[in-house]
């Protein structure tokens, strides 16, 4: 008999039941929950008059709508406001363990705050209404995103409805360079595979690079597995995750930490487990990447230059390029580090963690925001990693730069709350998605990692980091 | 989801062919954080003279006096009876929501949108398809007759008028099981609640930490 893989495991851990198609009823340990896909779900338990099987199993808080900068004066827009405000009482009448509404201390975006206060652990089921909830696969838990009808369904039921995915190994070898990031490994696999490269599969990264990522840079990655078409991405637990975790809020302490952490040193796929798909990158090969178009596969190296449609032999790729070229602005051929941006934002579920503001400081401390461009959002991911970075005095790094220090939220990563570009305006952006007006109506995205982003708020191009 | 037997339930007729879901709930409705309270905005530009906001008050707005919903005969209607292609559109779930919202329980066509058709029967709908000559049979009887009723009875697959005549109608068994005991997904999987809590229990006995 072949081994398992860690995702067999931590699957057939939660299986209630299983119908003869394979159809399946998975037991859902953690339900993470924002405001924007939450309100019909609690409004369809009301109507049926249900109750949540296990309140105790959510984490909530808003962070979509929520403003950036000016907290007194409250959510301005009636719409968004309503929806956070919908999220408070639906959490009053139905419960959680851990709720943190809007201006809370400890409020941020749903994907930090998780791992943060220990509610995402490994050997977990993680669901929330979002589909970057790939991101705490880092623990080593099977953590994906739903949709609404779903999110309601595991309120009531406590069970998610599924199908077995498909096993895919990532596996990156090697040392990465100075000024290589878990971004820049996550935009390089997405390059290779395709945005829908990994559909049906969830996504297992291993290799001696991965293991040398800190958690913060696993979660970026695994963030961004949904984005390599993955609804789940996972890395298996090891010392530094349970460095990590120890002493966190909500994680086990005395006896039960050892016995724990015991049985998570036994999540790891066996060494005779068998994967559908292998992939192997060398990490040494990887360099610090930028998108260019509309798409996270349309990326390249900081030295390339930016594709020409005429050299594309396939019709319809060459028409996705010519579609991509122009609503970016971009000319064929242009050096990427000839791109001028007009605004920077730093911060999104995929960096904002602290790694990523010391990262970003580092670049920034004694330089200046180029004249040229018009904003630099800092926008950390939740109020604990606000308070570590001014207690290190980043935001002061920041703010002599000519950046904006910023109160936690998804701000200008989906533009929901009124941080977003205007149209046209060109971004470097440390966030997920680079699609048509993701940003905001006619704004320009180029996803690269919170090091990059520094640099090109400093030169107001983008520059190849590791001779800046 | 309410289950539905059977239903003696008055009639509203709707003669016309191809109402798309944009005209069942505009899409400005959409933007609303609930699935219930559609019901006021049900066909809501045939049935006022403004044009309605999410939230809006509609107990004084000024009505279209001769659309159906607006005429006192077929107030408190439980029967919408349609014609060809009803519910085509956008697959927004919000239609269904607002129709059952308003108090309809059985919508009774020649032919339905595909989608529509479906998501129907997840919110409590029982949507019949009937004969063309059927259908005309059943507007003509309700132009003339006030109060005209029909008994819908799912068990039997039925529909019957006031004169007696009857007519039997099709349905999936999976989808008659979940309507007639109200199961919707949520509900059948509640079936196996007694195997969910056993799974708990051990899971908490091998991992407390995880019930913190
Ligand atoms: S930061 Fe962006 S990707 Fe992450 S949850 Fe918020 S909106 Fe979604």
């Amino acid at each position: 008999m072949t081994g398992k893989t860690l995702y067999d495991k931590l699957w057939e851990s939660h299986v209630v039941r299983e119908e003869s198609d394979g159809t399946c009823l998975l037991y859902i340990d953690r339900h993470l929950m924002h405001e924007v896909t939450s309100p019909q779900a609690f409004e369809g338990l009301r109507l049926a008059g249900r109750k949540a099987w296990r309140a105790t199993s959510i984490v909530a808080n808003p962070d979509h709508n929520t403003p950036t900068n000016a907290w007194n004066e409250g959510i301005k827009d009636p719409i968004s406001r309503l929806q956070v405000e919908t999220l408070d009482a639906n959490i009053k009448d139905f419960g959680a363990l851990v709720y943190f509404p809007f201006k809370h201390a400890n409020q941020g975006i749903i994907h930090v705050i998780g791992p943060e206060n220990g509610t995402t652990l490994p050997g977990m089921t993680v669901v929330c209404g979002d589909s970057h909830t790939s991101t705490h696969g880092a623990f080593g838990a099977l953590a994906q995103g739903i949709g609404t009808s779903e999110v309601e369904h595991v309120l009531a039921t406590q069970v998610l409805v599924a199908k077995r995915s498909k096993r895919m190994l990532i596996k990156v070898e090697g040392k990465v360079g100075a000024g290589v990031t878990a971004k820049d490994i996550a935009l390089a696999i997405i390059g290779r595979i395709g945005t829908a490269g990994g559909t049906g599969y969830a996504i297992e990264f291993g290799g001696s690079a991965i293991r040398d990522l800190s958690m913060e840079g696993r979660m970026t990655l695994c963030n961004m597995a949904i984005e390599g078409g993955a609804r789940a991405g996972l890395v298996a637990p090891d010392e530094r995750t349970f460095a990590y975790l120890k002493g966190r809020t909500h994680a086990p302490n005395g006896a039960q930490w050892n016995k724990a952490v015991a049985y998570w040193q036994t999540l790891t796929s066996d060494a005779d487990a068998e994967f559908d798909c292998v992939i192997e990158l060398d990490a040494a090969k990887v360099e610090p990447q930028v998108t260019w178009g509309t798409s996270p596969e349309q990326v390249l190296p900081i030295g390339a230059k930016v594709p020409n449609p005429a050299n594309e032999k396939d019709v319809v790729k060459r028409g996705s390029i010519e579609r991509a070229l122009q609503y970016m602005g971009l000319k064929a051929d242009t050096p990427i580090d000839q791109i001028k941006v007009d605004k920077v934002f730093i911060g999104s579920c995929t960096n904002s963690r602290i790694e990523d503001l010391r990262a970003a400081a580092g670049v920034t401390k004694g330089r200046q925001k180029a004249t040229s461009v018009k904003q630099v959002l800092i926008v950390p991911g939740s109020g604990q990693v606000k308070r570590q970075a001014e207690a290190e005095g980043l935001d002061q790094v920041f703010i002599a730069a000519g950046f904006e220090w910023r109160e936690p939220g998804c701000s200008m990563c989906l533009a929901m709350n009124a941080d977003r570009l205007e149209p046209g305006e060109r971004c470097a952006s440390t966030s997920n998605r680079n699609f048509e007006g993701r940003q905001g109506a006619g704004g320009r995205t180029h996803l690269v990692s919170p090091q990059m982003a520094a640099a090109a708020a400093i030169a107001g191009h983008f520059v190849d980091i590791r001779s800046f | 989801m309410k289950p539905f037997t059977y239903l003696d339930g008055l009639v509203c007729p709707l003669d016309r062919a191809n109402v798309d879901t944009d005209a069942i709930i505009p899409k400005q409705f959409l933007k609303s954080i609930k699935r219930s309270g559609f019901g006021p905005y049900l066909f809501d530009e045939w049935r006022y003279q403004d044009t309605g906001e999410p939230g809006m008050d509609c107990t004084h707005r000024p009505l279209k006096k001769d659309f159906v919903l607006n005429q006192t005969r077929y107030r408190g209607a439980q029967v919408l009876l349609a014609r060809d292609n009803f519910g085509c559109g956008s697959s927004r779930e919000h239609a269904p929501w607002a129709i059952e919202d308003y108090g309809f329980r059985v919508v009774i066509a020649p032919s339905f949108a595909d989608i529509f058709f479906s998501n129907c029967y997840k919110n409590g709908i029982l949507p019949i398809v009937a004969s063309s000559e059927i259908v005309d049979q059943m507007f003509r009887e309700c132009a003339d007759k006030k109060g005209y009723q029909l008994r819908v009875d799912l068990e039997t697959q039925t529909v019957r008028n006031p004169a007696g005549e009857w007519f039997t109608f099709d349905i999936t068994p999976h989808r008659k099981h979940c309507l007639l005991n109200g199961l919707d997904e949520i509900g059948l999987t509640l079936q196996h609640a007694g195997d969910i809590k056993a799974f708990e229990k051990k899971h908490k006995a091998a991992q407390p930490w995880l019930f913190a």
